[in-house]
């Protein structure tokens, strides 16, 4: 629970929608706080959702991990309600709740029968305005957030090489910095680091609240006015765009942690999605993700795993709708007998090959078909359908785009793939990040290590 | 509309405090003996089938752990021919792979120690509908398990089981189930040298004698009828041979109370605690389910989360749970925690323990269980995939067919004695087995 999610940016990336009907709705409250809502009625009940615009990119330097920090502190009680009951509430009415924060923001949800909605929304808007964690509250849940790093991070090691790619990939800016916040900066957080994020961001008009279920828009919105309507915004502080400068030449970090197979990431710089219009290289990035690995039929499985055998895993990973900057990413383990060299050459030759040759319109088809395929089968999870909407706002978008992106990705041609693959990936703009495999016993005799190229 | 409406029912039932209404499921057994759980929904253009076989892990052959897994993972690394049509050609993987992804279908499914499945997720338009049944058909009926393929996913597989075991969550569940089983299958886990030592035959072996109708679960919901329904049970039962049921595996052994401490480099100390505790079929579950909820299993409001995480920051995540089987499945408690302080957090999580076993829940903890499991109903049958699991699991484990709809009731019947009785009946302090892995090399 209360889990960080660094990647979440980058599936909602590939997973655009789709959604057919007048369905959803929206309002603004005067306050500035937006409401969406997207009836479903096949079952009798709702996913409540409220998104604030802070994640790890609006933090500063020495505060590394502060927004997930203080999403853990959000469960702690506020004037009215005490630490923990939130938590008892939701499961009192047989629900379950949750929350996430990313680079781009920090959501809370709540899953339940559809009448104790007005109760979460209550509580929603309570802990808006009226957080109340005390400092020893704060002193125990630093240190269950430390242990948290220590679980996802520190005995993990591809979660390392990750995060050592991305403090590298980018030097100013704050996409370089883990979400779940560097050791040292989570020993030093205080109370008032917490609290001043708080005050900071937690404003009606840097949030939205995503509804989906067996609800009345009507009445949602009647429920909003009445718990969120009476919330004073204040003005947020001054964001600067901290963009990358541009990168002259390629970066490589090695990782060394205790596991058998080497792992490969790389990544480019590469363009987001602005304009949902006019843009056309975001979308054949995306499609070029899916052409390489999209599917079990895609080239990195069938060439890679299957044929050559160089890769034990290969994989492919475009994000392109975020508030920050862009990477493309391939990642592997190399297979039995293959070196991190040979699989790294593996990969390029594949972006190579489609650089030289381009793609068929055969298998552009079959990344379509999995793109209409998964439009349809998000139907039947809500918790899905109020996490596409959310995830396109988070970027900066609108939930009416979702329909537009589905639309421009069936759009992509095949030169526009070939096009963005010969345009992109030079190796000016790459950043390699290598695990480098250690025995778990420091003493027992290493096997000799598969050569590693730097 | 069928869902939609049972489930609007029930919702305005429960409000008024009577007995829950949950769908409405249609059962039948195939002539060759395939037990069917079907449910009719059109609220979505959309069909699920899952093919549930009694043959789990716990049916690896001895000293070939990871047979039954590897089985079911080549079922689409080829078929035979099914005939001499066009559309009845020998598949390879290669072609198998195409077909899934030009049809936009989804297989899913696996092994457990109890059964292995494979599912089906497809449109319901008759041309993806169609050609993902007759394929499924094919991978069950037909599976060709190429030499070449299974020699490749061996490498594979073990190069992933090596590298998982200098994880220390890995080491800590294959020692813990080990330890808590001994020699009896539930306790055994695939290793380099079991997977080195299967052979094709062994594949073929586990096919020909498992996958097999009589014993099988075929469940479906999606938008068709009655009777499509019907055809397509039957078109998936044809494809299973009927045979004799597989031999029963032997009664699990009660474990002596041991604590492993296992030397790794990890940051934390990755621990687990209990012993195996339960049967599918123990009336006791239900008790056990209630009672672990004020215990562990109810996330932020439960005693464990309280004391480990709330209270003194000792753990991320702390939980227990009973994961009940066939046979004795196990209760366990799982932790991490940084590694100098494995004591005192251990230290707490007995004392909770104990305290809990002498108490049992108290009125307003009781309450509060019911009160989840209960109202929240709704939430775990609120999507055809979930539903899609309520079938599965009330034929393979034999559940009655109002299982959804008695739940409530079951549910509320739970008194804090039966609570305390059934924990002391099924969770003993002195045989419960503990595995620490993160401690201090010596």
């Amino acid at each position: 629970m209360k889990s960080v999610s660094a990647i979440s940016a980058l599936l909602l990336g590939l997973t655009l929608s789709l959604s057919a009907h007048a369905n959803p709705y929206e309002m603004q409250l005067r306050n500035g706080l937006r409401v969406i809502v997207k009836e479903d009625h096949r079952a009798p009940t709702v996913v409540n959702m409220i998104w604030y615009r802070a994640g790890s990119m609006d933090e500063k330097d020495g505060y590394s991990g502060v927004a997930h920090a203080l999403e853990h502190l959000m469960f702690k009680g506020t004037q009215k309600y005490k630490s923990g009951e939130f938590n008892r509430i939701v499961a009192a009415a047989g629900g379950n709740d949750n929350a996430f924060t990313s680079r781009d923001y920090t959501a809370y949800f709540q899953i339940v029968p559809k009448r104790a909605l007005p109760k979460m929304m209550e509580l929603e808007a309570d802990r808006m305005q009226n957080l109340a964690f005390t400092k020893a509250e704060f002193a125990s849940e630093i240190k269950v957030v430390m242990e948290e790093r220590r679980m996802r991070t520190e005995d993990n090691p591809h979660a390392l090489v990750y995060e050592a790619m991305n403090a590298s990939a980018f030097k100013a800016h704050p996409y370089r910095r883990p979400v779940i916040g560097w050791m040292n900066d989570l020993e030093n957080m205080s109370w008032q680091d917490a609290m001043n994020w708080y005050k900071d961001w937690y404003t009606p008009a840097n949030a939205y609240v995503v509804i989906v279920g067996d609800v009345n828009k009507d009445e949602v919105f009647k429920l909003a006015e009445k718990y969120y309507g009476g919330i004073k915004s204040r003005p947020l502080p001054v964001r600067k765009p901290q963009l990358e400068p541009e990168q002259k030449g390629i970066k490589r970090v090695t990782i060394k942690a205790p596991s058998t197979l080497p792992y490969l990431a790389m990544a480019w710089k590469v363009p987001k999605l602005a304009d949902v219009d006019k843009d056309v290289d975001p979308y054949a990035l995306e499609v070029l993700a899916g052409v390489l690995d999209g599917h079990d039929a895609a080239r990195f499985a069938r060439t890679l795993v299957r044929e050559t055998r160089v890769a034990q895993s290969a994989g492919a990973g475009y994000d392109g709708t975020l508030r920050g900057e862009s990477l493309f990413y391939l990642d592997g383990q190399p297979g039995e007998g293959r070196s991190v060299a040979e699989l790294e050459a593996a990969l390029r030759g594949e972006l190579s090959k489609i650089q030289e040759q381009g793609v068929d319109e055969a298998e552009l088809k079959r990344v379509k078909v999995q793109l209409v395929a998964s439009q349809v089968y998000k139907r039947d999870s809500m918790m899905a359908q109020a996490m596409e909407i959310g995830g396109i706002e988070a970027a900066g978008f609108h939930w009416r785009d979702i329909d537009r992106l589905l639309e421009k990705l069936k759009a992509v041609t095949a030169e526009q793939v070939q096009a963005v693959a010969k345009k992109y990936f030079s190796d000016d703009v790459l950043t390699i990040a290598t695990l480098d495999p250690q025995p778990v016993d420091p003493k027992a005799s290493a096997k000799p290590s598969v050569p590693l190229k730097h | 509309m069928r869902i939609e409406k049972f489930l609007m029912a029930s919702a305005c039932l429960l409000l008024a405090g009577l007995s829950h209404a949950g769908p409405r499921i249609e059962h039948w057994t195939t002539p060759t003996g395939a037990r069917v759980y079907f449910v009719a929904s059109d609220a979505l253009p959309l069909l699920d089938v899952q093919v549930d076989i009694p043959a789990g892990s716990a049916q690896d052959p001895q000293g070939k752990s990871g047979v039954a897994a590897i089985t079911r993972g080549l079922l689409d690394a080829g078929v035979e021919a099914a005939g001499s049509a066009a559309d009845e050609e020998a598949l390879d993987e290669e072609k198998i792979a195409g077909r899934v992804v030009d049809l936009g279908i989804k297989f899913g499914g696996g092994v457990d120690g109890d059964r292995s499945s494979l599912s089906l997720r497809t449109l319901s338009d008759p041309e993806q509908r169609n050609g993902g049944l007759a394929l499924m058909r094919r991978l069950l009926a037909a599976p060709s398990f190429p030499e070449a393929v299974l020699a490749r996913e061996k490498n594979r597989t073990i190069a992933a089981l090596q590298d998982a075991q200098t994880r220390p969550g890995t080491v800590l569940s294959r020692r813990f189930g080990a330890a808590l089983y001994g020699e009896h299958p539930y306790g055994r886990s695939a290793s380099v040298e079991s997977v080195a030592a299967i052979t094709r035959a062994d594949i073929v072996a586990f096919h020909r004698n498992n996958y097999s109708a009589n014993g099988a679960v075929i469940s479906m919901i999606g938008n068709i009828s009655r009777a499509e329904a019907e055809g397509i049970a039957l078109d998936l039962a044809a494809a299973l041979p009927s045979r004799a049921p597989a031999a029963a595996v032997p009664a699990v052994a009660p474990a002596e109370m041991q604590t492993l401490r296992i030397p790794h480099p990890s940051a934390q100390a990755h621990i687990a605690i209990g012993m195996p505790a339960v049967k599918r079929s123990d009336p006791d579950y239900y008790a056990l389910l209630v009672g672990n909820y004020t215990l562990g299993g109810g996330g932020f409001v439960s005693k464990l989360m309280q004391e480990v995480r709330e209270k003194r920051g000792y753990a991320y995540d702390v939980h227990s749970y009973f994961a009940p089987r066939k046979l004795e499945g196990p209760f366990q408690i799982g932790l991490q925690t940084r590694r100098e302080q494995t004591d005192d957090a251990l230290k707490v999580v007995h004392e909770v323990l104990a305290s809990y076993l002498k108490t049992g829940p108290s009125a307003a903890e009781l309450k509060a269980a019911k009160q989840y499991y209960i109202d929240g109903l709704s939430l775990r049958i609120d999507s055809n995939a979930k539903l899609l699991g309520y079938l599965s699991a009330i034929g393979f484990y034999d559940l009655p067919l109002t299982y959804i709809d008695d739940y409530p009731k079951l549910i509320g019947s739970i008194t804090a004695e039966q609570v305390r009785a059934a924990f002391a009946s099924h969770v003993q302090e002195n045989r419960l087995v503990t595995v620490i892995v993160g401690v201090e090399e010596k």
